[in-house]
């Protein structure tokens, strides 16, 4: 068995065994998680360590073997500096929510079989090289999130995890749809992403190009979630659970941005850069209305949701200037999808962390409420610290990760196309609404639910100060990670030049 | 052209196991009718067997001309016999010590006869001995249970039936008049010539009569009554194992009409009608085997798309053969898990059964979302073939509007799996006590349930048996 068969299965393999013991005690059921998350991690790490940039047009590790040979569809596999980081960043966060998760007592071994399973599908769908498979992978990571938000939620969880199922599944036929029209377009029939990558197989049929890149943008944004798709997001992580919150918004997200650069760009580059411009706009609109929407929140989990939606959006707006060409720009195109990569690898940490500490405050006080808070750095010191990083985090502080990406994305995309220079203002936004919350909550006296509220747990600060060390270490050595990143980064701004 | 009866062995050995399940019943005494259970399973796994013998072989003519024996027949051979075993298995729960337990069985057998007729029959004359095959075991099968809503059933079926029948007869007649033969054989040459508007009369008649049968728009009232009225293994079989004889026979009609008239345009039509009307009907029902009886309506709908695209894309036929065969076992999933709880007739007394019985629980989340079309039960190869079958048929919006339907049939689903997984008691007036299955039931449920799964990933080898 290949490596990446491994990484993508043992997940799914240990979940099975923890399902079929139901005698299995929950602190054990608990443990055999975390061991599994780490060995998956350790598994990653290899692969990273023995990775080499392939050729263009070809994946690392790659396996294959014949599923649906009638319609092309087979199994097949394989990293490049687009997928890699991305597993990685999957492996970290799943162990953080093993770690956090640790203490949780309704229903563990449940729980742990459920999230293993969305590990091996959020594996699986970045590791994917065949559209089918990617499908499966993103069909089954809304039945999981689904059971996740209604089986661990609080308050309307029952509504809000069929909002998500209806919003996300949609968005999933659409995307079925494109692909199909990708599959009947190719000559030879085939569901194979490199194969379709080089025969991009709707070149020089403008309309049905265009409908197909539609079907399959819509079925990303609506994943992403890019506005006006993105209604379905606050419900589903103000009343998710917080592992499942930190899952949504690290992982899952990116499994629509990931799709952009992996499948829309590569595979339909001529209506992608038709319609470069609507992506942008997208993307721009994403960003300052998100971050004026995140504004307004009094509820700090609904506020980090919404600053989900104007991260996502630098990254539509990276992408989306990648498709505008023009003269000697190649270079900053690829400055920009490599910002948007390291966005994707970025966003998931600290987004991870941030929800991961909103579960903090669900914990100890029952609210979200920023309002019900104040002077909390006196009682709870270890929360304000980890709290305040991963803050200037997601503003995009030089030194933390969330610089590196967005400092590459307005390089990038402003030489290619200097209106983008707009969203900068969803920066700054970003910057004051952190500061006030920052502020609401933790300086001032000690008052209202702060009185008697206990700090981080061991277990609490082992799995979010990884995360947030992560992002420090990125944006301090952004080398490992974009030497990984730049190249693939480089052949998706060629592909999509063609 | 010659009789060639051994061809047709499979079906005699099914039709010969019902008379000896009906003659031996009349003998046996009551604690004794098992008996006829394990002789009735023991034909139809002969029949599967025989069935398999006969699969990789090139299509022979039998009955001089009038039956083919090639894939399509002998896939729905083997899915008919299997469905209808384990529909078997379900009756073992409910129908045991009944006492019309040996009838039942053989009623079950001579309908399946009848659907194996349907498909593979090359004859018009020969469609309406299938169609009659099949519909009048099962008036008896709905009514049997003596109850008052399986007699308003039974009753409405029937009226259907004839009426559909009648039907059916007229459009065999008005062909037969235009081009002095029922033979698909001569049929696909002399109808082109033939006047258009009687052919047009001809073949909408017929293929109505294919519809009563297969449960599809416009015909379909009958369905979600007789799922609800009837017992649940009735209700099991008959939402399942008569539609694959149904939606086999429709395919070969069309397949082998002259492309004078807009036969595609018909077919799709009536597959947009049903599944639109069976997903929005099956909106608020509060009943599951009421709410799986307009899901079939709707699942006719989907089974109906690759037979609007048949002669016009390779993938039709193995996408129509794939999509049947799974259909048949996530549907039967989907029935087990009602019959394992015969009381439970309200979704709302589902709550907390997820918790009770995890695996029967999965079981039932398997079958409802393999029925959406969720990946990686069987279905969703079935849904993404037979919409690519469309699309390359030249019928893209079709596909467009199967998948917004399979959004619209998502909610719906929904509604039955958020209360078993929901918190919380199922209220008293609904059904009290804790989830105790019937084992058989239980059983049945989880297997068919795994069955959809491993075929989903197994689809490979299935398209390739398919599509010889």
């Amino acid at each position: 068995m290949n490596v990446l068969s491994l990484i993508v299965f043992l997940p799914l393999a240990a979940a099975l065994v923890l399902v079929g013991l139901p005698r299995l005690g929950d602190t054990a059921a608990r443990w055999t998680w975390v061991a599994v998350a780490a060995v998956d991690l350790a598994l990653v790490v290899a692969v990273w360590l023995r990775y080499q940039t392939p050729e263009p047009g070809r994946l690392a590790f790659e396996e294959r073997a014949e599923w649906i040979p009638g319609v092309n569809s087979s199994y097949h596999l394989g990293v490049d500096g687009l997928s890699l980081p991305l597993i990685a960043m999957t492996a970290v966060i799943f162990l953080a929510c093993a770690i956090y998760a640790l203490r949780e007592t309704d229903r563990p071994r449940t729980q742990a079989a459920l999230f293993l399973f969305l590990q091996s599908v959020s594996m699986g769908l970045f590791v994917s090289a065949d559209l089918i498979l990617f499908f499966l992978f993103f069909d089954l990571s809304i039945v999981g999130m689904y059971f996740v938000i209604a089986g661990w939620g609080h308050g309307d969880a029952a509504r809000s995890a069929l909002k998500f199922f209806l919003y996300t599944f949609l968005g999933s036929l659409a995307l079925l749809v494109g692909f199909i029209g990708l599959y009947i377009a190719a000559d030879p029939h085939t569901f194979d992403m490199i194969e379709l990558t080089q025969q991009t197989p709707l070149a020089g049929s403008g309309l049905a190009g265009g409908l197909v890149l539609a079907a399959i943008l819509v079925g990303l944004a609506v994943k992403t979630p890019t506005v006006p798709f993105h209604t379905w997001l606050p419900p589903a992580h103000t009343d998710a659970p917080a592992i499942g919150s930190a899952v949504l918004a690290g992982v899952l997200l990116k499994m629509g941005t990931y799709g952009f650069v992996r499948i829309a760009m590569p595979m339909l580059p001529e209506a992608w850069r038709t319609w470069a411009w609507a992506i942008v706009v997208v993307g721009i609109v994403s960003v300052v209305y998100g971050a004026l929407v995140a504004l307004a929140q009094t509820d700090f989990k609904r506020m980090v949701a919404y600053t989900s939606v104007n991260h996502m959006g630098y990254i539509a707006l990276a992408v989306g200037a990648a498709g505008i060409l023009a003269e000697d720009t190649a270079q900053a195109r690829g400055v920009a999808v490599t910002g948007a990569v390291t966005q994707m690898v970025s966003h998931g940490l600290i987004t991870g962390a941030l929800f991961l500490l909103a579960g903090v405050l669900q914990d100890r006080a029952g609210t979200y409420d920023m309002g019900s808070y104040g002077g909390l750095a006196a009682p709870a010191p270890r929360f304000a610290a980890l709290f305040a990083v991963g803050a200037f985090a997601s503003l995009g502080l030089p030194g933390l990760s969330g610089f590196i990406a967005e400092f590459q994305i307005f390089t990038g995309s402003i030489a290619a196309a200097p209106v983008t220079a707009v969203a900068l203002v969803g920066i700054l936004i970003t910057a004051a609404l952190f500061l006030r919350a920052l502020q609401r909550i933790f300086t001032g006296e000690t008052r209202g639910r702060s009185a008697g509220f206990g700090d981080l747990r061991a277990a609490e600060v082992w799995s979010v100060g990884p995360l947030l060390a992560l992002s420090l270490l990125i944006g301090v050595l952004p080398r490992p990670l974009l030497d990984v990143i730049e190249p693939a980064a480089e052949v998706a701004v060629e592909l999509v030049g063609r | 052209m010659a009789m060639r009866p051994a061809l047709l062995l499979p079906e005699i050995v099914l039709f010969l196991g019902g008379l000896v399940v009906l003659v031996s019943g009349s003998f046996l005494p009551r604690t004794r009718q098992w008996v006829t259970r394990v002789v009735a399973a023991a034909a139809l796994v002969g029949t599967a067997l025989l069935a398999l013998l006969d699969l990789p072989g090139p299509a022979q003519p039998a009955m001089e001309g009038t039956f083919t024996v090639d894939t399509a027949t002998g896939v729905a051979r083997i899915v008919a016999a299997l469905g209808t075993l384990i529909v078997l298995v379900l009756a073992s729960d409910e129908i045991a010590g009944s006492p019309r337990e040996s009838e039942t069985y053989a009623l079950f057998l001579f309908s399946a006869t009848g659907t194996l007729v349907l498909a593979g029959a090359d004859d018009l004359l020969v469609v309406v001995v299938g169609f009659l095959l099949a519909s009048i075991p099962l008036y008896g099968l709905i009514g049997i249970g003596r109850t008052p809503r399986g007699a308003e059933a039974a009753m409405k079926t029937y009226l259907l039936g004839a009426l559909f029948g009648i039907l059916l007869l007229v459009g065999v007649t008005l062909l037969y008049g235009v081009s002095a033969t029922t033979s698909y054989a001569d049929l696909t040459g002399r109808l082109a010539d033939a006047p258009a508007g009687a052919v047009a009369a001809g073949v909408v008649a017929v293929l109505g009569g294919l519809m009563f049968k297969a449960g599809g728009v416009p015909a379909h009232f009958w369905v979600p009554d007789a799922a609800q009225g009837a017992g649940g293994a009735v209700a099991a079989f008959l939402t399942t194992v008569p539609k694959i004889g149904a939606v086999v026979a429709a395919y070969r009609l069309v397949a082998m009409l002259p492309d004078t008239l807009a036969w595609p345009l018909l077919v799709a039509v009536l597959a947009v009608a049903s599944m639109t009307l069976g997903n929005l009907a099956a909106y608020w029902q509060s009943d599951p085997r009421r709410l799986l009886g307009w899901s079939t309506v709707s699942q006719i709908g989907y089974l109906l798309v690759p037979v609007a695209v048949a002669g016009r894309s390779d993938l039709a036929l193995p996408s129509l053969l794939l999509y049947l065969a799974g259909y048949t076992v996530t549907n039967l999933a989907a029935f087990a898990v009602t019959t394992a709880f015969p009381d439970r007739r309200d979704l709302d007394s589902y709550r907390g059964m997820g918790r009770a019985r995890p695996w029967l629980g999965a079981s039932l989340v398997v079958a409802l979302l393999g029925l959406v079309g969720t990946p990686p039960t069987v279905v969703f190869v079935g849904k993404l073939t037979t919409t690519a079958a469309a699309w390359d048929g030249g019928h893209a919006w079709l596909a467009v509007v199967v998948f917004v339907n399979t959004l619209v049939s998502l909610f719906y689903y929904l509604r039955w799996i958020a209360p078993v997984y929901g918190r919380g008691e199922p209220p008293a007036r609904t059904m009290p006590g804790p989830f105790q299955p019937e084992r058989w039931s239980a059983a049945a449920a989880m297997t068919t349930a795994a069955i959809s799964v491993v075929l989903g990933v197994g689809a490979g080898a299935l398209w390739a048996a398919f599509s010889t």
